[in-house]
């Protein structure tokens, strides 16, 4: 039905607010904020301190947020171009994670556990995680695009998989690095006080944006997550571009596994980035993009990682116990994604609309 | 079982003045429908007698839908009231209701479950599985089945059926819950001729039994085959009811459009002719084959031609655009582009020596539904030029821009979805993309169907001023008036082998029937 359709300038600017995408992340961080603000303001204190090399750190509340939410951000760039192409989600990527990262300290440390010094430089091992991490994505990608098995199928087998990886590449043991030079990506570099992670995300960040805005990145994939058969008809190869989103999150992968070993020195196979899959899912969905694939605004997304740390960090500041976490974090869950819900977001403008005539009359009184 | 013209157990409202006419089952009056910005019914009203086909025409964009859905408790009407024989006043809010009032609705789209049986579609969700054995519900249906002259076994699975049983088991489901008004919303779109008639068949067995069925459809031979009454719309009002006998059809597309019908004797009198004198053909192969088991054929076609593949649902002559384009898999040929031998066996590669095909299917192999119109109109092109090579905003809009008005396609925005445009324009989106491509040769399957009148001839019209620019055009259409207006050139399939290639004088409908149907070779 089209006739003339003029352009649905009738509706306000609210309701057309409401309707856009970012509303949703953004709502969830006002709310948040707005909650941390009544509860307790001294949340938002920041304080400059020296971390015990003597550099000058930032800290508080906030500086974690941005900080341990930078992983989560990094992977849900890659979960929103494989949820897009494929219409489904990997749920390895904890454990990929943890491959990428176990790869890393392999070649920083050599055959000793504890050497004094690496063995290798860090961008070379950096390098060969992503080379890494990139195989074991496109491992994910050809079952999902060439095998056409579901995407949560597919990447079951890696999450089973992946953690007994992790462990077999340094034979079970857990190697440390010693240099200090290698805390800088997790931590804080001499005399910058905002955490590293923090400026990777960022970088990371402007690479996507760069590879949406200077390639056919964003159009493809839509393309091929919406209607497969048409985008191949228009001269795609819908299992290439698949693929290619699978390989784009296992750079994610090894990016975001390089910021976790290095906070850290070491791994801990079974504990590192556990559940991280779900989180990263989660960014993508409480940024608004369908999970069935399709169209997705990557910003939202990245936004949308944050609020999820931001949750996170709230809880932990009221003293959730980390075994109840999962539970509290359901609740606000489960609030958000039915808000988000187009269903209710319909109902929600057509209130507003309700209201405004009411505003009016009351204001012109 | 059925209860045709039994009292139906319907909530019965006494305190309403039945005010219908004798013999209506169901009467619209003054219905008003609007959605943002679109005024999509203004008073109209519509009147359905019991035993009665009524056919609903109109252009896409008319109300048609939108008066279903109002009819059928998808949108709620602004105003007007909706009179049902028996039941008064009725409110239909949902769908669930509308069918309790008697009112079904058999789409395009078949909405059953194709993983269960026929039994189970047609027992499904209506409270009474609990009651039946399998064993029982398999008989009941059985009776159903065949006291409709349907011929399927109950405990097929509704899936290995072809759309056209599928279609007839929505009806036999529909006609077991006793609905007094049958809508039948362009049914007839994927069937083929004896698939027509077989349904036809069913609709006259039920109007016998004083069922009203509402027939949309776009095709005006069946309108007049099978149609007692016609209820025209244009632009959400009413043109007006009249008696099949008293509206001719040139009368009956001049109401629908709204006017005179300069433009369609005016295309009549464009009988293409074909200049010889170019021989190279731009496109040509030998022995071309497709996993999709056409026999393996010839094609060329040469600078400024129209021809087009005719023939029966089936036979083969999208199988054939498909493999020329490189759509399916291509088995076998040698393909030759303007007397250079090329390999064209991804669409890609079409692409890239100059081919656009719009696909028969435009939801499923033509639009990208949620993106917008300017996104749909440069991806072919964008495609071609490269992942690396993306154009501008500015430029994309500019593109969009030039074939929204070349086209005259009716949208609210270059950045509106293509989904919420009506047929005829998402059609015109298509060929945009196409034509942005300046293909040397642009393959069109079936691209005026399930699109408004208006848009068909305007397409016809296109390809003839391409041609005429020495574009190379094969189109496609079921509709063999429109073959002939446009093609100088048609190749005629039966059972996927081309039996016949038909020009100049040989170019009548009667020819053509004959060579489909079996008649002499060439």
């Amino acid at each position: 039905m089209t006739i003339k359709a003029a352009p649905a300038k009738s509706s306000s600017f609210l309701s057309g607010l409401l309707r856009h995408q970012m509303i949703i992340p953004i709502a969830a961080l006002l709310i948040l904020a707005l909650f941390n603000l009544i509860a307790d303001p001294s949340f938002f204190r920041i304080t400059l301190g020296y971390n015990s090399a003597g550099n000058p750190v930032l800290s508080g509340y906030p500086i974690t947020i941005i900080d341990y939410g930078s992983e989560l951000a990094i992977l849900a760039i890659g979960m929103t171009l494989v949820t897009a192409a494929s219409g489904g989600q990997d749920i390895s990527v904890g454990a990929a994670l943890a491959i990428s990262g176990s790869v890393m300290l392999r070649i920083l440390c050599g055959t000793n556990t504890s050497p004094a010094e690496l063995q290798a430089p860090v961008i070379v091992a950096f390098l060969i995680a992503c080379v890494v991490s990139m195989i074991f994505g496109a491992f994910n990608g050809s079952l999902v695009a060439f095998f056409r098995i579901q995407p949560m199928v597919a990447t079951l087998i890696l999450f089973t998989a992946g953690r007994s990886i992790a462990a077999w590449i340094n034979n079970n043991e857990l190697p440390i690095v010693n240099d200090v030079s290698f805390t800088y990506y997790g931590g804080y570099l001499p005399g910058i006080p905002v955490p590293t992670p923090f400026f990777i995300a960022i970088i990371c960040f402007i690479v996507t944006w760069a590879l949406l805005k200077f390639t056919n990145l964003g159009l493809y994939v839509q393309s091929v997550g919406i209607n497969e058969k048409t985008s191949r008809l228009n001269g795609l190869n819908p299992e290439l571009i698949k693929l290619l989103t699978y390989v784009l999150l296992g750079l994610c992968v090894a990016v975001a596994g390089f910021i976790k070993v290095s906070r850290l020195s070491t791994i801990n196979y079974s504990v590192i980035a556990k559940d991280i899959e779900m989180d990263a899912i989660l960014a993508v969905a409480l940024g608004g993009n369908a999970l069935s694939g399709g169209k997705f605004n990557m910003s939202a997304s990245v936004l949308g990682a944050y609020v999820i740390q931001f949750l996170t960090t709230t809880l932990y500041k009221f003293n959730v116990q980390s075994d109840a976490l999962s539970a509290y974090k359901a609740v606000v869950v489960i609030l958000l994604v039915v808000l988000s819900a187009p269903v209710v977001r319909e109902k929600l403008s057509a209130l507003l609309k309700k209201l405004r005539p009411a505003k009016q009359a009351q204001q012109s009184v | 079982m059925f209860s045709g013209m039994s009292p139906a157990p319907f909530f019965y409202n006494e305190m309403k003045v039945n005010d219908m006419r004798e013999g209506s089952v169901l009467e619209m009056r003054g219905i008003y429908k609007s959605f943002p910005g679109v005024r999509a019914l203004q008073n109209v009203d519509f009147r359905l007698c019991a035993g009665e086909i009524h056919a609903l025409m109109g252009e896409n964009g008319a109300g048609k839908s939108t008066l279903i859905k109002v009819l059928t408790g998808v949108y709620p009407m602004d105003s007007g009231e909706i009179q049902i024989e028996g039941q008064g006043v009725v409110q239909i809010h949902s769908p669930q209701q509308a069918q309790r009032a008697g009112i079904s609705t058999v789409y395009q789209e078949i909405s059953l479950c194709p993983n269960l049986t026929v039994a189970e579609n047609i027992f499904l969700g209506r409270g009474e599985e609990k009651l039946l054995s399998w064993r029982k519900m398999n008989q009941n249906a059985g009776k159903l089945l065949d006291s409709l002259g349907i011929r399927v076994k109950p405990s097929q699975q509704l899936a290995s059926c072809s759309i056209a049983v599928q279609q007839m088991v929505a009806i036999a489901r529909a006609v077991d819950m006793d609905c007094r008004v049958l809508i039948l919303d362009e049914p007839t779109s994927s069937l083929d001729e004896s698939e027509v008639e077989k349904l036809f068949q069913l609709m006259r067995d039920l109007k016998k039994r004083g069922v009203g069925i509402i027939f949309v459809t776009h095709f005006l031979d069946q309108v007049y085959e099978v149609c007692d009454k016609i209820t025209v719309l244009r632009d959400g009002k009413l043109v007006g009811e009249f008696e099949i006998e008293s509206l001719p059809r040139v009368a009956l597309v001049s109401k629908m459009l709204g006017k005179e019908l300069d433009d369609m004797a005016d295309i009549k009198n464009d009988i293409p002719v074909f200049d010889q004198k170019d021989n190279t053909p731009v496109y040509e192969v030998s022995g071309l084959s497709s996993t999709e088991g056409i026999e393996p054929f010839d094609f060329y076609i040469r600078r400024g031609e129209v021809n087009g593949f005719t023939g029966l649902l089936g036979s083969g002559r999208s199988e054939s655009v498909r493999a020329i384009f490189g759509a399916d898999k291509v088995t076998g040929g040698s393909v030759k582009m303007e007397g250079k031998a090329v390999k064209i066996t991804k669409p890609i590669e079409a692409m890239r020596n100059g081919i656009g095909y719009l696909a028969e299917d435009r939801k499923r192999d033509g639009i990208i539904g949620d993106l917008s119109v300017r996104e749909n109109i440069i991806l072919a092109l964008q495609v071609r030029t490269g992942f690396f090579k993306p154009f501008s905003r500015a430029q994309q809009i500019k593109f969009a821009e030039e074939y929204i008005k070349l086209l005259d396609i009716k949208t609210a925005s270059v950045n509106t979805p293509i989904k919420s445009l009506s047929g005829g324009n998402q059609q015109k989106v298509i060929l945009g993309r196409w034509l942005l491509t300046h293909p040397k040769y642009l393959i069109l399957d079936e691209p005026t169907r399930g699109i408004d009148v208006g848009t068909k001839i305007d397409i016809q019209k296109l390809v003839l001023k391409l041609a005429s620019e020495g574009m190379s055009v094969t189109f496609i259409s079921s509709e063999i008036d429109e073959m002939l207006r446009t093609c100088s050139r048609l190749l005629v399939m039966r059972d996927r082998k081309q039996v016949g290639e038909l020009t100049g004088e040989q170019l009548t409908q009667n020819t053509i029937m004959n060579t489909i149907a079996g008649g002499e070779k060439e």
